[in-house]
This record gives C-alpha cells, sequence and structure tokens, in this order.
C-alpha cells in the first residue's frame, strides 16, 4: 500500500514538473517581447543578452508611435477599417445563410452544404491569380474593395458554426412561430438571430482576430504604405530601421487586442472551437 | 381557454394537412434558396469561377498587361525541361514536404501530450492551459517577428540558452542549414491549438469505459491504449488534416523571416539561398513579382492536385484507423 502511494506521488510529481517546464518554454519567448519592448537600445544589442531588462524605458511606447514616417495611428486607423465591417459582414451574411442550411428544407440543400464543406479546405491560392486580375480591371487595385466585399457573401467557417448553433435550437419554436403565421424571415430576426447571440459573438471575435493578423491580401492589394493595416506595416519597422525597440513595442500591440479579446470571451472562445473542432 | 384553443388549432392542422404542408414547403423551397444565396453567388463569383479561370490561364502565357495566349501545356513542361525553373520549383515543393513533414507530426504529437496532462486533475490546471493556448492567439505576424529577434545569432536568446548549456549555437535564419528547422521550431511554439480541440475530444470520453476497463484489470497503458486512443482518434484526425492544410501554405513566418518587407526586398523573400522558398511563397513570387500569372496558375494546379490527393489519402487511411462511434447511430440522424 505505501509503496503503490509513493508510486502515485512520483507519477504526479512528473506530471507537474513537465506541466511547468512546458509552461516555461511557452512562455519565456512571449515574456521575452514584452521585456525587449522595454529595454533601452543598447540593452536589446548587448552580449550576452538579458532576460529582465536592467533599465526599464517606458518611452519606448510613446517613441515608437510616432518613429515610422506613417504614424502608427493610420495604422492602427486601417486595420480598424478592415476589422469592424468584415466582422459585422462576416457575422450577418453568415447567419444569413447557416439560417437557410439549418432550419429550411430545401432541395439540393444537402449538395450544397457539402461543397460549402469543401471549401473550407481549399488553399486560396488556387483562386488568387484570376481573384487579382479581376479585382485590378475593376480598378479595386489600392483600394480595401477587394478584401471587404467577399465578406458580403458569408464566410464558410462561420456558416458551419452557426449552422450548428441553429440546429440546437428546438424544432416546436419554429413550428409554433409557423402556426402562429410567422414568415421564414421574421422567424429568423426575431427568433433565432436573438437565441444566436453568443455564437455570433464568436464569429465577430475570429473574424476580428483573422482580419487584424491577415498580411497575405494586404500584401496583394495594397500598393501605398499609408494604406497599410498593422499586421503589414509591423514587418517595415524592422526593415527600415533596425529598432528592434520598436518592433518588440508594435508586436507587443499587436498581440495585445486578440489577447484582450480572448480574456474577455475566454468561455464562448474555447466552446467556438470546440463546436467546430470536435462536432465537425 | 387557451390550451383548449391551441389543441382545437393542431387538431384542425392535422385534419388537412397535406395540402397546406406542400404550399409552405414550395413556398420554404424557395425562401431556402433566398437565404443561401449570398453564399452561393459567392461561390461561383469568387471560388468557382476563378477556379476555371484559372485552370484556363494555366495554359496560356499571361501577364497582367498583355491579353493571355493560348502555349497549350508548355508551362507545365517547363517545370520539367528548363533548368532554373525545373530546380526551383523542385525545390520549393522539397522545401514545403521538409516543413509539412516535421511540423505536422511533431505540433500534433505535442498538442495531444499537452491535451493529456493537463486533462489530469492539477491545481492551476486553467492557467497552465491558457498559457499553452496564448501561442496560437498572437497574430503570426507578431509571433515571427519575435521569434526573429530569439533565433538571432548574437542577442538571441535560444543561443544564449545553448552557450549556457555549452553549446555555440548557429546563425539560424541566415544559416541555409539551420533555416529550415527555425521554422519547424517556431510552427511547433504553437501546438497549444490543437491541444484545446484535444481536451474537449479527451472530455468527450464516457466515464464509465475507463471504470470498465478498470474492472476488466487494464492498467494506464492499456487503458490509454484501448479507450482514449479510440476514443479520440476522430479529433486526431480533424486536427491532422487542418494542420496539413495550413501548413502547406505556410507564407507569413517565411515571409518575416527571411526580412522580406513589404515589395521592397523581394529577392530576398525565401532566401536564405532559397532554402526557405516554400510552394507558395514560389507562387507568390512568380505570380505578383514577375507577374508571370499563367505560368502562377499552372504552379496553382499543380499544388492544388497535390495537396487534393494528400488530403484524399489521409481520408483514405482514415478508416484503417478512425473510429466513429456516432456511424451506428449516425446513419438515421439526417434530418
Amino acid at each position: 500500500m505505501n509503496s503503490k502511494l509513493t508510486s502515485k506521488w512520483l507519477a504526479r510529481t512528473m506530471i507537474y514538473l513537465f506541466v511547468i517546464a512546458g509552461a516555461c518554454v511557452t512562455a519565456i519567448p512571449f515574456l521575452w517581447m514584452v521585456s525587449s519592448s522595454l529595454k533601452p537600445l543598447q540593452e536589446i544589442f548587448r552580449f550576452p543578452p538579458t532576460f529582465f531588462p536592467r533599465v526599464i524605458r517606458w518611452q519606448n511606447y510613446p517613441e515608437a508611435l510616432t518613429s515610422s514616417y506613417v504614424s502608427f495611428w493610420v495604422y492602427l486607423g486601417n486595420s480598424i477599417k478592415l476589422c469592424l465591417p468584415i466582422a459585422v459582414l462576416d457575422v450577418f451574411a453568415s447567419a444569413l445563410v447557416a439560417f437557410g442550411f439549418a432550419r429550411i428544407r430545401f432541395r439540393g440543400s444537402k449538395i450544397l452544404f457539402f461543397i460549402l464543406l469543401g471549401t473550407m479546405m481549399l488553399p486560396q491560392q488556387v483562386t488568387m491569380i484570376p481573384l487579382y486580375i479581376i479585382f485590378s480591371r475593376l480598378g479595386w487595385v489600392n483600394t480595401y474593395l477587394p478584401i471587404i466585399v467577399p465578406a458580403f457573401f458569408g464566410w464558410p467557417w462561420a456558416i458551419f458554426l452557426l449552422r450548428q448553433f441553429f440546429a440546437t435550437i428546438p424544432d416546436d419554436l419554429d413550428d409554433a412561430a409557423r402556426i402562429d403565421g410567422c414568415s421564414l424571415p421574421r422567424m429568423f430576426f426575431r427568433i433565432h438571430l436573438p437565441l444566436a447571440k453568443p455564437a455570433l459573438g464568436i464569429v465577430a471575435i475570429f473574424s476580428f482576430q483573422g482580419m487584424w493578423a491577415e498580411v497575405f491580401r494586404p500584401l496583394l492589394y495594397l500598393r501605398d504604405v499609408e494604406l497599410w493595416p498593422l499586421a503589414l506595416a509591423l514587418t517595415t519597422y524592422r526593415g527600415r530601421m533596425n529598432r528592434w525597440d520598436y518592433v518588440m513595442v508594435m508586436s507587443v500591440i499587436m498581440c495585445v487586442f486578440p489577447l484582450l479579446l480572448f480574456f474577455v470571451a475566454q468561455r464562448r472562445y474555447i466552446q467556438g472551437i470546440v463546436i467546430t473542432g470536435v462536432k465537425g | 381557454m387557451g390550451a383548449i384553443d391551441s389543441r382545437l388549432f393542431k387538431r384542425n392542422s392535422i385534419a388537412k394537412p397535406h395540402r397546406q404542408r406542400s404550399t409552405l414547403a414550395r413556398r420554404e423551397e424557395w425562401i431556402g434558396w433566398l437565404f443561401v444565396s449570398p453564399w452561393v453567388i459567392g461561390f461561383v463569383l469568387l471560388t468557382a469561377g476563378p477556379m476555371l479561370a484559372s485552370l484556363g490561364l494555366s495554359f496560356t502565357e499571361a501577364t497582367l498587361l498583355s491579353p493571355p495566349r493560348f502555349v497549350g501545356l508548355d508551362n507545365y513542361r517547363m517545370l520539367f525541361s528548363t533548368d532554373e525553373v525545373k530546380s526551383l520549383f523542385w525545390k520549393s515543393l522539397s522545401n514545403t514536404s521538409y516543413y509539412v513533414f516535421l511540423s505536422v507530426p511533431l505540433t500534433v504529437a505535442l498538442g495531444f501530450a499537452m491535451a493529456l496532462l493537463l486533462n489530469q486533475d492539477l491545481k492551476g490546471q486553467g492557467i497552465f492551459r491558457t498559457i499553452y493556448y496564448l501561442p496560437s492567439i498572437m497574430p503570426p505576424v507578431a509571433v515571427a517577428t519575435v521569434w526573429t529577434w530569439v533565433f538571432n545569432k548574437q542577442y538571441g536568446l535560444l543561443n544564449a540558452a545553448l552557450a549556457w548549456v555549452g553549446i555555440e549555437g548557429p546563425a539560424w535564419l541566415t544559416s541555409v542549414e539551420w533555416s529550415k528547422p527555425a521554422l519547424v521550431i517556431s510552427s511547433v511554439w504553437t501546438a497549444g491549438g490543437g491541444m484545446l480541440v484535444f481536451l474537449a475530444g479527451l472530455q468527450g470520453v464516457p466515464t464509465d469505459l475507463y471504470d470498465a476497463a478498470k474492472v476488466d484489470g487494464a492498467g494506464v497503458w492499456s487503458r490509454f491504449r484501448h479507450v482514449t486512443l479510440p476514443m479520440v482518434s476522430s479529433t486526431i484526425f480533424f486536427v491532422l488534416v487542418t494542420s496539413i492544410i495550413t501548413s502547406f501554405q505556410v507564407f507569413v513566418i517565411v515571409f518575416v523571416f527571411s526580412g522580406a518587407v513589404g515589395g521592397s526586398q523581394a529577392g530576398s523573400l525565401g532566401g536564405p539561398a532559397n532554402s526557405t522558398l516554400m510552394y507558395v511563397v514560389y507562387l507568390y513570387r512568380l505570380a505578383f513579382k514577375q507577374f508571370r500569372m499563367g505560368f502562377a496558375s499552372a504552379l496553382a494546379w499543380i499544388y492544388f492536385v497535390i495537396l487534393m490527393v494528400f488530403t484524399a489519402l489521409v481520408f483514405k487511411s482514415s478508416s484503417a484507423w478512425v473510429y466513429y462511434e456516432g456511424e451506428l447511430l449516425g446513419g438515421g440522424d439526417g434530418k
């Protein structure tokens, strides 16, 4: 009995050691980013590197925000100009489509939904060249249109997530509404959309984070640096000036928004991943 | 009174269900299409149409300005004949395979191991889970930027740590041998993304299965092997497929690591010496730096076919190792 207890205790200690070591390895690059963003430049270029800054230089933050020849605030504004409309469109268009798939029976709906799932695995590189040619013929290059307009047509991942959600709403509710003579669009706006608020929130958060981090399409379509979102602009801070203190400041700022969103909506957030990951 | 009313009403509607339902159904059919129309239109205009267009373009020589000129299979033939193209094409293919075959198994296995550990009843479980998950929330640009600095030969954290145990670290990002391992290492850092899905899968395993196994005298290992593993195999499959697809498309890390600043130094994109030239990076260079749209379309289609065949193989193999509990129940489940 005693030896069994000791071996159990040993196993638990081992698990704790593993978990703590893993957490350290995971957290260190992140902490180092924060610590580097507070170091004076000469300490950044010090050999061997220090983990904790010897002198904490808060000045890095206001300086980095004004240093580049395009102001940080312009980039931030650009990011928001892209993220907000896209999040709204993603939520609304995807909810419409998801409702159609989840609650209305019509011929071909199964095949269509199957195709939709297929497009989730489609790499965007297959369509990017013709799309670029089309958008440039339309004169949309160097505007936000090629990035925003596709959001009008719904986002497959969100459609899938919302469909799963709508499918959990009891059928009785629809039947009751039908008997009362409620039309489908009315049913959608009055019953399902309000009930789906948590799921819509998840879609909005993921959409915002996705666009916030997006580099590829802005790189393709936006020529003027003044139009760039923060994610793309981050790469210029390093190239133009080799100011790693400012680069780290910008990286910290890039991470703050997604992390905030995560912590604010942690439970729902994890739900969203689980719904699409496990039940998919 | 109200209860009786509604019952009467229901009986009425049952009395003549046929006509009513068919008109309703027909109207609903039409409205159903209306609801899904945004996606259908988007699919035709932004996915199916462009895919066919890129297939067509792949048989032409096209730049952005001149109209495409039909060249037959020349673009495809070029991949096997012209020396420079041939070597870059195969190089990008082998670089991508290197990355995918190392990064995917490592991230999936590590994510699963994390989930197994954190599925135990530990103190501070929530905090550990959050720490492990955080890297996958951070924007890839920021992750790649921080890692660029971690990998710095002289001032980077990694080489400082290696020096501490007496190893002289390489010049990771500027060395041909170490640039690809560096990509893999930084991708493994985000393994916590898979962990979350695995955790949900593990929590979905009914505890009575474990109890039954215990009663039958199964030890820790055989419980893992015969209960846990089959029960979460569908989750493993999902994480595997999604991470294969995303790692085939690796672009941003390479973009940041090779120091290609939007537009200005595209020459070094995929460097040093093309050692991190991934397929998508090569595609980007051809289409948007050299504007060889026709040739790039051919490459895009080859890439698409490779990815589809690969995914199909994984799907095909799944019947051998993925256990779907729902299959018994799921058959009649369809609405």
